[in-house]
């Protein structure tokens, strides 16, 4: 069994069809959808957790960029920039995952990119852009 | 037996003083019996690490041939104040570019602002000045666009008129939608809870009747060596205190000056706060001397003995009542997890402890190698004699 984060860029032409399902179904895959979203240009993008035996999650990657879905892994999509960083911890408290977690007693934080779900939310919550996405 | 602050400095001199943190002397209080450690503490260092409203730079940037007295100017696209003299210019830190979206689109972003033309200043990268003015006969320019850098102006001076908040509120939100405040993104329903102040290592919670600081104490500020030039505007010393003396809403604040030509963008940040606005992020702390055991005494403060106010920032405070949910310690604050109305909320801070320590060791080092002297202020700042009421405005409609 493998696990992998991705987030799928669907062209608006891709928007209707059940993509997921045909992961499940055709692929024997477990698809965990992180969040989902549509832009005003109508392009998807859903951020999915997805899990499978290896050959499987191949095929199922390989069935997505056929369709014309752009797979990206998720793990690079945020990054920490430690030089930056204040340690001030607001964005701890609103990490869904825990991926940023503080020491108490050097009240420093540290992030583990394997947790992180790429909300976003802690972007907005840094005052000094100590998170940055990388898309 | 009581010390001075010359005696104090003489130590200092000649590498004998003994010099420790906030942080430190709480343990040092709890193994010797207080009597004692006043005796062999000479100062306890303190500091801060926070977003501060209220702050910003006044620079003169020399004068251009032809002449020109600025009416209007920017810098870096961000507007400041020219309306002092010709080329007398201040920025403050929440100052953002007139094409700022502000939160047309909400929330705002707000990328760029005063603080963040301070923290590019202070690292010495050159600042774009566009000015204008209705010129005269003795400065006729009406148009001056130039580069600036920080080591070409004759003062560059870092002025905050209001910093170093004694305790600070804790905002909390009781709404069912998301907000945005100057303390952050505030989930509905109590979803969390931010707070803004060092506690334990904080300045003015480490002399709560402002006993040793006043006007004239020499302090670390961004990095620099400043000075404490007068109390902060909304200087608030009547406000309800624990037994021991810590004020138990925001009180006490310092007005503070020095020169930027010798700090650090590591300790004076641009600071952008979603759905409110740019600031700027400064680094302060005050060497307290321990004239007798009183003044240790009230260093000896630790997290457990701070309570900070939780107010809602959707309702009570935007109204001007704030009052007050409930209180809790900075202990409790600190782990990250409080208690309101029975719900578990998860607290995070906006200033940075791991700083303030830091700034709090880099002062006890500057003191201990006899690179920093303390200074006896000229008077203290006013405390709870002074007859202070704090106001706030009383409106009367203009017919
Ligand atoms: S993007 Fe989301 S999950 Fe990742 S670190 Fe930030 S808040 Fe946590
Ligand atoms: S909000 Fe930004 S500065 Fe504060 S701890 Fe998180 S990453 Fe660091």
């Amino acid at each position: 069994m493998q696990k992998r984060k991705v987030v799928l860029t669907f062209p608006p032409s891709l928007i209707d069809q059940p993509v997921t399902y045909h992961l499940i179904r055709d692929y024997d895959l477990v698809v965990n959808i992180l969040k989902a979203k549509i832009s005003p240009k109508e392009e998807g993008r859903l951020m999915i957790e997805i899990s499978g035996k290896r050959e499987s999650l191949q095929r199922g990657m390989n069935y997505l960029q056929e369709l014309g879905v752009e797979v990206q892994p998720l793990a690079q999509d945020i990054i920490w920039l430690e030089e930056r960083c204040t340690h001030c911890t607001a964005c701890a408290s609103i990490c869904p995952t825990k991926a940023i977690a503080v020491d108490r007693k050097e009240m420093k934080i540290s992030f583990d990119k394997e947790k992180c779900i790429a909300c976003e939310l802690c972007v907005s919550v840094c005052p000094y852009k100590a998170i940055e996405i990388l898309f | 037996m009581a010390k001075t602050i010359a005696e104090i400095n003489e130590k200092i001199k000649k590498g004998k003083a003994v010099v420790v943190t906030a942080e430190e002397i709480i343990d040092i209080a709890k193994e010797k019996d207080i009597k004692k450690a006043a005796q062999e503490v000479d100062v306890v260092t303190t500091g801060t690490f926070g977003p501060m409203c209220s702050s910003g730079v006044l620079i003169n940037i020399g004068h251009s041939k032809p002449r020109i007295k600025i009416e209007k100017v920017y810098l870096n696209g961000v507007p400041a104040c020219a309306d002092l003299a010709a080329v007398d210019i201040y920025l403050g830190a929440t100052a953002l570019p007139d094409d700022d979206p502000r939160n047309k689109i909400y929330p705002g972003r707000f990328n760029y602002g005063g603080g963040h033309v301070i923290e590019d200043l202070v690292a010495g990268k050159d600042i774009k000045l566009q000015a204008t003015a209705y010129g005269t006969d003795c400065y006729p320019r009406k148009k001056l666009e130039t580069w600036i850098n920080i080591r070409d102006l004759n003062e560059a001076i870092l002025f905050n008129p209001r910093n170093a908040t004694q305790n600070y509120e804790v905002a909390v939100n009781l709404s069912d939608k998301v907000i945005y405040t100057y303390m952050g993104m505030l989930k509905p329903n109590l979803g969390n809870a931010y707070y803004c102040s060092a506690g334990q290592l904080s300045p003015l919670l480490n002399d709560p009747y402002y006993k040793t600081i006043g006007i004239g104490t020499r302090i670390f500020l961004g990095g620099g060596v400043g000075y404490v030039v007068w109390n902060g505007t909304q200087h608030n010393p009547n406000v309800p205190r624990t037994e021991e003396g810590i004020p138990k809403v925001a009180s006490g604040t310092l007005a503070v000056m020095g020169d930027l030509k010798q700090m650090s963008p590591e300790w004076l940040r641009g600071t952008s706060i979603t759905g409110y606005g740019a600031d700027l992020t400064v680094g302060i702390g005050v060497p307290i001397p321990i004239l007798n055991e009183e003044i240790l005494r009230y260093t000896v403060v630790s997290d457990e003995e701070i309570y900070a106010p939780v107010v809602d920032y959707s309702k009570s405070y935007p109204s001007g009542s704030s009052e007050v949910l409930c209180e809790v310690s900075y202990a409790e604050l600190k782990t990250g997890m409080i208690t309101v109305r029975g719900k578990k909320v998860p607290a995070a801070g906006l200033s940075s402890y791991a700083k303030a320590r830091e700034i709090a060791q880099i002062l006890k080092e500057w003191i201990k190698r006899g690179k920093f002297l303390l200074t006896e202020p000229v008077f203290l700042l006013p405390s709870v004699d002074a007859g202070i009421t704090f106001k706030d405005l009383k409106e009367r409609p203009i017919e």
